[in-house]
């Protein structure tokens, strides 16, 4: 087999991509999570909210630390692999890629420092703002690569001038049709992975009978915003579906297996699409529910895969099962916060050990809803990186051998495969300990220096820094 | 928008040429701390240099991240064809750098490899100047370029002049790591600082005079541009002031002054930055494309501007408050124990 540059790049922006997602999927919930903790200890003083805070803090830093740095790998791709994309779409994307920079990077980086080390450097309303900034520095980065990535799903607002494109309207540009509804899908998804991670976190403390004031204050925060946001997010899905089905028919039928243009079509719950013989098997499916839920009527009519020439589809399999195990999720999610609420309601939230091993094993659910959303909708654009006008295949830098991007890969792959399980060893570590070394009383760091980046953890070096 | 009366090129060289010295200023200094830091005597000493980086490097780091889509905003043919043609030198500075960054936390909470993620943070440090400074001398020697793209080899890249030019920056970012721990630090670590200044002063000097004497001798166009008359002479203030500057520098590390020797490195970054802008002036992709055949269209270029002008201020306000808050020297020994 010979080493196709192509294929290659393709694995290699999903390897780094794939990781990179799962930091700010975490990053954007803990922000505005840490911001929210500092607001209400500002505004009531009570200290349960700062110990929190500080113990989120923590791990948000682990975490942006490694977002930061897998996050500078990724404008690069688009030069080191795909130079020709870069050639063609940066008179339209290239802006909105560096007001990511201008109005996200920095201001994260400048107010990340003083939120961390900070606290007792600059007054209290000072280290507030800088934790609101680090969250809305977070929230326009959300904004500004999500614009960029939906222009790539359903261009507007452009012209092409020699082969490249250039923008005629920045507003259409920014908010293509499927913007408004990627963003609320993402960001809203976001917060659901960062709700689960602290609903399972609490749910760990209260079974182990440890930090009981924190634990709870965690599990009703993580439950009161999962009930309005759960849902919340299937009505969203629910409308970028639709957006889906009017922008990008193809993608959609993909999704649904659907080969054949019709009315009345049935939902697929589960088959084993052939792509090479456009034709489901071992078909499980409810009749007529696939038009009301794509259309919104019974007689809805939903074209089929068939419609579109043969090298215009996407692999149809991978966003098929990705939607479902998504849905899926998304289903499972829901079930979990509201038997959560029942049980709250009749008290029993904190006794029901079951539930508690439940929140536990489900924690990581955000994660995968998240990975399983991302690969439906970026195989689903394929084999087109600008959708309908920009293939995969003409983006490649030409100067790539296909041994140049094995090599790189295998670099990438390496070096993640140390990073990433080492900072998941790290936090559950900080999990672990809990608040035992979150002390707010700590000495005032005097004349302006930290101690430490972060507060030393007492008894893993031996206080050796005193 | 079919004709424009403003020409943004300039302003956009003028924006990136400043985007990329932040750069080299910035992470420059904080990455030449990692390089010195594999030569602190203890474990104090080593918790000292880290805190004196530790909430900024990140900031400064982002300035790569500004320039790189800056260049790709404003001057996308030279974006498409750099960047893929010095492939190997990018991937090794993104996966040093990613070594070096996670290091800050990684250091302070896994007890148990302490000295792995120590070695990575000082080897990050250095792999990644290394590559920053192959990037450098391959751009100056140029590319295969046919058409709007790279056709070389993605190995072009490694040639005895970049080699060399890698090592040269090491010496530099070395500088002013060395600069930025006199300001920081006192005592034992602050004479330390200043030796190792010495010696990365040496090594620029060296670098410096190497390249002036090497670039010419590579490429004709750069000879004419310096040593013909007229412009021998009104280009002459540029190695006379790296002149100056390198006697003030060496005077500065030998005195008591903590300032100097910072300010000092930078003005001879500024220096080597202008004499690299002369020898290529008006080419971005040297030998090919000039700034104006490689801009982006206008619109893009004025929609980014717009925005631009108006958050680098702002941007330049805030940090410099976070560079403010963390003023002064750093400590380990205080509010601990």
């Amino acid at each position: 087999m010979s080493l196709d540059p192509v294929l290659l790049s393709r694995v290699q922006f999903v390897w780094v991509i794939a990781w990179h997602i799962l930091l700010p999927a975490f990053t954007v919930g803990s922000a505005s999570y840490i911001a929210v903790l500092e607001a209400l200890h500002f505004g009531t003083s009570r200290t349960v909210y700062l110990r929190l805070s500080m113990f989120w803090t923590k791990i948000f830093a682990v975490c942006f630390g490694m977002g930061v740095v897998s996050g500078i790998v990724m404008p690069f791709q688009f030069g080191t692999n795909w130079s020709r994309y870069a050639d063609a779409t940066s008179g339209v994307l290239a802006p909105l890629f560096a007001y990511e920079g201008l109005t996200a990077f920095f201001l994260e980086a400048a107010f990340l420092g003083v939120l961390l080390f900070g606290r007792r450097l600059v007054p209290a309303w000072a280290h507030l703002v800088a934790a609101v900034m680090v969250a809305a520095g977070t929230l326009f980065s959300s904004f500004w690569i999500l614009a960029a990535n939906s222009w790539m799903q359903t261009p507007a607002g452009y012209a092409v001038v020699d082969g490249r494109f250039v923008s005629v309207d920045w507003w259409q540009v920014i908010f293509n049709p499927s913007f408004p509804y990627r963003l609320a899908h993402t960001v809203v998804g976001f917060y659901i992975t960062t709700a689960f991670i602290v609903l399972g976190v609490g749910a760990t403390m209260v079974r182990g009978r440890r930090f009981i004031d924190e634990a709870r204050t965690m599990m009703s925060m993580a439950l009161s915003l999962l009930i309005v946001l759960v849902p919340l997010q299937i009505f969203i899905g629910d409308q970028h579906g639709l957006n889906t089905l009017e922008h990008q028919p193809a993608k959609l039928a993909a999704i649904e297996a659907h080969w054949e243009t019709g009315s009345r079509v049935p939902l697929i719950l589960f088959a084993l699409p052939d792509q090479a013989k456009a034709d489901n098997d071992f078909v499980l499916e409810v009749p007529l529910i696939g038009s009301l839920i794509l259309t919104h009527h019974v007689d809805g009519v939903v074209r089929g895969l068939k419609e579109f020439p043969r090298d215009q589809w996407p692999p149809v399999a991978i966003p098929f099962f990705a939607f479902r195990i998504m849905v899926g999720l998304g289903l499972l999610m829901l079930a979990v916060v509201v038997v959560g609420w029942i049980l709250r309601l009749t008290g029993r939230l904190f006794a029901a050990t079951w539930y508690l091993r439940v929140c536990v094993w489900v924690a990581p659910v955000g994660f995968l809803a998240v990975l399983a959303g991302w690969t439906t909708t970026e195989v689903g654009r394929q084999p087109w990186t600008v959708y309908g006008l920009l293939r995969t295949a003409d983006s490649v830098s030409p100067s790539l051998t296909g041994a140049d991007v094995l090599l790189s890969l295998l670099g990438y792959m390496v070096v993640y495969l140390i990073m990433f399980p080492t900072g998941y060893v790290m936090m559950r570590r900080l999990v672990r300990r809990g608040f035992v070394e979150i002390d707010i009383d700590e000495p005032p760091v005097a004349s302006g220096r930290p101690v430490r980046p972060v507060e030393a953890l007492p008894g893993s070096h031996g206080g050796s820094g005193a | 928008m079919t004709v424009s009366v403003l020409d943004f090129v300039p302003i956009w060289t003028l924006l990136l040429g400043l985007a990329v010295f932040f750069y080299v200023l910035l992470d420059g200094f904080d990455l030449g701390v990692g390089i010195l830091y594999r030569f602190a005597p203890d474990r104090r000493s080593r918790d000292l240099i880290m805190n004196s980086i530790a909430p900024i490097w990140d900031g400064n780091e982002t300035w790569l991240v500004f320039g790189g889509l800056g260049l790709l905003g404003a001057f996308p043919l030279a974006f498409a064809i750099i960047i893929p043609a010095v492939y190997f030198p990018i991937l090794i500075m993104l996966l040093a750098l990613i070594f070096r960054g996670v290091a800050f936390e990684f250091r302070y909470r896994d007890a148990e490899h302490m000295t792995f993620w120590d070695h990575a943070f000082a080897w990050g440090s250095l792999v990644a100047t290394f590559a920053q400074g192959i990037v450098l001398g391959a751009f100056i020697q140029g590319f295969h370029v046919q058409g709007r793209a790279f056709v070389g080899s993605s190995f072009d890249c490694f040639t005895p002049f970049s080699l060399f030019t890698g090592i040269g920056l090491v010496f530099g970012y070395g500088l002013l790591g060395a600069g930025w721990l006199i300001i920081k630090t006192e005592g034992d670590l602050q004479n330390l600082a200043r030796e190792q200044g010495r010696w990365c002063f040496a090594g620029v000097l060296i670098s410096i005079a190497v390249v002036s004497i090497w670039t010419p001798i590579l490429d004709p166009g750069i000879a004419h541009r310096w040593f013909s008359w007229p412009d021998i002479a009104f280009l002459s203030p540029v190695p006379v002031i790296t002149a100056i500057l390198a006697w003030l520098e060496w005077r500065a590390l030998r005195s008591s002054s903590e300032t100097g020797p910072f300010a000092c490195a930078v003005g001879l970054f500024v220096l080597s930055f202008i004499g690299i802008a002369i020898s290529l002036w008006p080419m971005i992709v040297p030998h090919h494309f000039t700034l104006w055949q490689a801009a982006s269209p206008d619109r893009t270029q004025a929609f980014l501007l717009v925005g631009t002008l108006f958050l680098l201020p702002v941007i330049l306000m805030y940090s410099g408050w976070s560079y403010w808050v963390f003023r002064g020297k750093v400590r380990a020994d205080i509010g601990y124990h």
